[in-house]
């Protein structure tokens, strides 16, 4: 049998993560493809909605990552998503999604070897959880 | 600044005493209006009524067990705009909390608004308050008061209990009010309590020309204990909640009843939107999307979202939940979503250190941030 692939849901902010994302590119640096990426304008943007969404049709893991504190483009969206997050984690793990499974992260722009790095740590942590219940059973 | 009074229950007549009390308040120049729960003259029920008329206040009944509406909406209406008077509004608790909520969203204003809170002698589910109120409502409030403040079980005979949101109530007695009546720990037969809170409070208590009196020890006690026989009840129902709900699988189970019909966000006085998402063009999906979707996993349960829509209202209110529990008496279905909601909120609430309803200052969490906050939420260690 092969391996688990986990699927990721990926909020990344314009400025820095996607951009970050692009230069891991152009760097040739690798990382996997279980990473499907959504750019948004910022993480302040991302509804919890999205990541509510995302989960219950089936993504193993959701990940936001925006730019580093101080450095938000809209000066503090990434402050915000953080509030939400905060949010999104006391809620979700109570009705048995596992930590790992929701991820926030600062990645900076110059920063392509720590995005690949992300990507690897977050899709190895996922592997061992199995598939998500959403993907498995029938929600309503 | 709190000042204490007293107002005489004459004939053991408690109803009657907080009748004349609003009288009073309503004679007052300022006050333009007092909404009260108040008996329709149509049928046993109770409604929180807008009156200017002094006579209409014989029927005035806010000890009734019944709590069909949680009327922070409904000062809100009164109060989100200039009404070119000043409205006295008789709330119970979790009213009061709610309707502070909706304060700090700008969706109601303190300025021209004395509010009068009452301690709180809980309420039967609707349904339930319509089986038990029987013909003589009079009688039947009476009866039931009684029994409250004399430390026996809500309906007495056994019949009917509290809602469960009242069972697990721990805060019974108003907060942020301007002026309280207080009836537990009190010798009711013969006086009720009346406390400011605030300046506003105060000043029109001085208008009111009571009696001064002390607060009897008795008071604190009663409090005391009928606040920790809720709180057990409460975290009970927070164990047992969490036990049925911590897995997807289960979570589904507890809200398979559901018929999306909203009813709980509509009920609910802190649903703070005024246009949900959920009846937005968002949800109007294409048809063609419901077959892609059902092919997915060979089955698609109409209507779609339940657990979507639930849990993203939990994100959007459960900082603000005062557990009124309008959302169970809601729902058509029976599904105890007070209990679950309040079981989500009590975490949300304590992981943003935030008591709702508890200072019109503090500011809602989702509105706020600070620079260096929630470190552990960031990374993938």
């Amino acid at each position: 049998m092969s391996e688990f692939e986990p699927t990721i849901v990926a909020f990344f902010c314009n400025w820095c993560t996607y951009t970050a994302a692009d230069l891991a590119g152009t760097s040739r640096l690798s990382y996997p493809p279980n990473i499907k990426i959504i750019r948004v304008m910022c993480s302040g943007m991302i509804d919890p909605k999205y990541v509510i969404k995302a989960l219950l049709e089936g993504a193993d893991g959701v990940l936001v990552s925006g730019c580093n504190p101080g450095d938000c483009h809209y000066i503090n969206g990434n402050y915000k998503a953080r509030r939400r997050i905060k949010l999104l984690k006391e809620i979700l793990p109570q009705f048995g999604f596992e930590p790992e499974r929701l991820r926030l992260t600062w990645i900076a722009a110059s920063d392509g070897l720590l995005f690949a790095e992300v990507m690897r740590d977050m899709t190895e942590q996922l592997k061992p959880l199995g598939p998500s219940e959403a993907k498995l059973k029938m929600v309503i | 600044m709190a000042k204490t009074a007293s107002i005489e229950v004459k004939n053991q007549d408690l109803i009657g005493a907080l009748r004349d009390f609003f009288k009073t308040v309503l004679a007052q120049d300022e006050i333009s209006a007092i909404q009260v729960p108040w008996r329709l003259p149509m049928k046993n029920m109770v409604m929180p009524t807008l009156i200017t008329d002094p006579e209409r206040l014989n029927g005035a009944d806010p000890l009734s067990p019944v709590f069909p509406i949680n009327s922070a909406k409904i000062v809100s209406r009164l109060t989100r705009k200039e009404s070119g008077g000043k409205v006295a509004a008789v709330m119970r608790s979790c009213e009061i909390r709610a309707f502070i909520e909706l304060v700090k969203l700008k969706q109601g204003q303190t300025e021209n608004l004395v509010i009068i809170g009452i301690d709180c002698l809980g309420a039967f589910r609707n349904r339930d308050y319509f089986s038990w109120v029987g013909e003589d409502i009079e009688e039947s409030t009476k009866k039931y008061a009684a029994d409250v403040l004399g430390g026996k079980s809500a309906a007495a005979d056994g019949s009917i209990s509290l809602s469960t949101a009242c069972q697990a109530c721990e805060s019974p007695i108003p907060v942020g009010a301007d002026i309280t009546i207080g009836l537990y720990g009190i010798d009711t037969d013969h006086k009720v309590l009346i406390q400011s809170e605030t300046v506003k409070g105060e000043n029109l208590m001085a208008r009111l020309q009571l009696t001064d009196e002390e607060e009897p020890p008795s008071r604190k006690k009663a409090i005391d204990k009928l606040v920790e026989e809720r709180t057990a009840v409460r975290d009970n129902m927070f164990t047992e909640t969490h036990a049925a709900t911590d897995s997807l699988e289960k979570l589904t189970i507890y809200l398979a009843n559901c018929v999306n019909c909203y009813n709980c966000r509509v009920a609910c006085p802190v649903c703070y939107c005024r246009e949900c998402v959920f009846v937005t063009d968002v949800f109007d999906h294409d048809p063609s999307q419901y077959l892609r979707w059902a092919d997915r996993k060979g089955a698609l349960k109409m209507p779609t979202d339940t657990i979507f829509y639930h849990i993203t209202r939990l994100a959007h209110m459960s900082t603000a939940c005062v557990g009124c529990g309008q959302c169970s008496n809601a729902c058509p279905n029976d599904i105890p979503v007070m209990e679950l909601f309040r079981s989500v909120s009590q975490n949300t609430q304590a992981a943003f250190d935030y008591t709702p309803g508890q200072s019109i200052e503090e500011k809602p969490p989702m509105s706020v941030f600070k620079e260096e906050e929630f470190e552990e939420v960031v990374g993938i260690d």
